[in-house]
């Protein structure tokens, strides 16, 4: 195991982080039992940082986290937390909160419980938690906005709440590093707000974040720095730079529009739009379906330009 | 009192309802992490595949314990390892190794048919035939169990809850899972003549289901589990003396009643708001909380 050393205040804000380099890949080719699912990997994560993942399913998002504390079987090239290299097993002062669509919320198990399994490795021969293991487990409660609720079982809280205790579960080993898989997804809008908020917090209170997620602008756009992933690195940034049709092009393998307005990014896919027009086709409303692509190529003038050749028409 | 005490006059009964209340202790304790990792199936498996290796044992005048425990915990790895190999489900593993390895012990027994009766004691359980090794055996496999989910509780707890995520946070997943694929072998072996092959599964699934019904905390689940086990396995013993009926039987069938009686009291605290002025455990609930009251 190695250990992290305790994140010091910030000078200055998070966003690409301010601070030395905490997480680094160098040369990574990595995966499983098949081919490497990330070829490649040159990245560098700064202490304080606030990262999103992006890409496709399937494109190594989760696999990039895996890698960071060591849980990928295969691993070629060399992968560093603070400055000390990943081995086999887990990275001692990184907390880990899963896809939330991955818990077994019939398990029987109350909050308490679930927090302190972030802390096992305290007493990891003791059965009962102590005094001081509650105590920890309260404050941070009371701190995430839920405390009182450690007596109940995970499943009668709301999504809101649910994320809370394994984002506790996560802190409760006082992490310098926080890595979250697509905490937002399956979530409501204020949940997610939420959610995003309560990120923001940690992160200035000089915790380094990453997190995977699929929700382009209503995550990743407002994230200080992105990294784009399809099986490598696409490209990493401020969402106000590296959001364009291209890079998002390249990252998804599907026609992107980007729309950038009153300082927002907006991504659209033009997918539905260009499987509206191959139904018409097919039912023989050829006519009507050119005026409505003609219309809609209109209301995207202020967009960047896009090279008629990038259409991809459904067979 | 008499009535109670009369049956103590015998020794093959103080040491079945020793065995009796032990190996249901033993049993609901260790079934609740069985039903918990979903390996319900693996369980009635493996007891089937123990059969096979004390039959092999017996042919080749090995001691029981010993050839049953070898050939229950090498069936244990096998069906972890073959359910690995993403082709084959679990529980198409599960049914190659444990009923090819149970097919072996009933192709033995017919081939050489003199010893057909002890094997039915081994199939059905015989709890009066309990020697003091048998005790001895059952004995020290209670206490190691206990004393693996004592010490290994919160990584047990961990990797049965979460077991992707566990060794994230640096809990050794395969050391825990090769140990209780032994305190599983371990547990079928010392049980398997008190309760027989066939009723094992039923020992190890029905008390932590009961549990389940009752609480919504692991810990609690635990202790309620091993509680209903041993007192169903003391209780189940006596009616069985009383009754003059198979003792395996006559347990497992008390434990069913005792499941039954769980979920009609929580059957009928899901219809009111409160039962006996407790929170009513999750299953009885449906309606979420309010997001960020």
């Amino acid at each position: 195991m190695t250990a992290l050393a305790t994140p010091g205040p910030l000078d200055r804000p998070a966003g690409a982080g301010g601070g030395d380099a905490l997480v680094r890949f160098e040369r990574v080719s990595c995966g499983y039992d098949g081919p490497p699912v990330l070829r490649d990997v040159d990245l560098t994560i700064r202490r304080g940082a606030f990262v999103g993942i992006v890409g496709p399913s399937g494109a190594g998002k989760t696999t990039l986290l895996r890698a960071i504390v060591g849980v990928v079987p295969r691993v070629e090239g060399r992968v560093t937390v603070d400055e000390r290299a990943v081995g086999r097993g887990a990275t001692a002062g990184v907390g880990w909160v899963p896809q939330l669509e991955t818990v077994d919320w019939n398990f029987p198990a109350t909050v308490r419980e679930v927090v302190l399994m972030g802390r096992w490795a305290e007493h990891p021969w003791r059965a009962w938690a102590t005094g001081d293991d509650r105590r920890r487990v309260d404050g941070l409660l009371e701190r995430l906005g839920i405390g009182g609720l450690a007596g109940r079982h995970i499943r009668e809280l709301s999504g809101g709440q649910q994320q809370r205790v394994f984002l506790a579960r996560a802190l409760i080993a006082d992490p310098a590093l926080l890595l979250l898989d697509e905490p937002t997804s399956g979530v409501d809008l204020k949940t997610r707000d939420d959610i995003l908020h309560l990120l923001a917090d940690l992160n200035g209170d000089g915790i380094t974040i990453v997190l995977t997620t699929h929700e382009l602008n209503t995550v990743a756009a407002h994230l200080p720095w992105v990294v784009c992933v399809n099986g490598t690195i696409v490209a990493e940034g401020d969402p106000d730079d590296i959001f364009t049709s291209a890079i998002l092009g390249r990252t998804y393998g599907a026609d992107l529009r980007v729309v950038r307005q009153d300082g927002l990014v907006l991504v659209a896919d033009a997918a539905p739009h260009r499987l509206r027009d191959a139904m018409r086709h097919r039912h023989g409303d050829v006519e009507h379906a050119h005026h409505e692509h003609e219309a809609h190529e209109h209301a995207h003038d202020h967009g960047p330009a896009r090279d008629a050749s990038d259409h991809e028409h459904l067979p | 009192m008499n009535l109670l005490s009369e049956p103590f006059a015998f020794e093959f009964f103080r040491q079945g309802l020793i065995a009796s209340g032990l190996v249901g202790a033993l049993c609901g304790m260790l079934g609740v992490y069985i039903v918990l990792r979903r390996m319900s199936y693996i369980g009635h498996g493996l007891s089937h595949s123990v059969f096979g290796g004390a039959v092999i044992g017996y042919v080749l005048a090995l001691n029981f314990y010993m050839a049953a425990g070898l050939w229950g915990f090498l069936s244990a790895l096998a069906i972890n390892a073959t359910a690995r190999r993403r082709r084959i489900g679990a529980d198409a593993a599960i049914g190659i190794v444990t009923t090819a390895s149970f097919a072996v012990g009933v192709a033995l027994i017919s081939k050489t048919r003199s010893f057909t009766r002890n094997f039915e004691a081994a199939l059905f359980g015989n709890i009066l035939g309990v020697t003091p090794l048998d005790l001895v055996v059952v004995g020290v496999v209670t206490f190691a169990v206990a004393a693996f989910i004592v010490l290994f509780y919160k990584r047990l707890l961990f990797v049965t809850f979460d077991p992707e995520v566990a060794p994230i946070y640096g809990v050794n997943s395969g050391v825990v899972d090769t140990l209780f694929a032994l305190a599983m072998a371990a547990t079928i072996v010392a049980s398997i003549n008190v309760v027989g092959v066939t009723l094992i599964a039923a020992t190890l699934v029905i008390p932590s289901t009961s549990a389940r019904l009752l609480t919504d905390s692991f810990g609690r689940m635990i202790g309620i589990s091993t509680v209903i086990g041993a007192l169903s396995g003391i209780v189940g013993m006596y009616v069985s003396y009383w009754l003059d009926v198979s003792s395996g039987a006559t347990i497992v069938l008390l434990e069913a009643a005792v499941f039954l009686a769980c979920l009609v009291i929580t059957s009928v605290a899901r219809r009111r708001p409160t039962w006996m002025g407790q929170p009513i455990p999750v299953l009885a609930r449906e309606r979420p909380a309010d997001d960020f009251e």
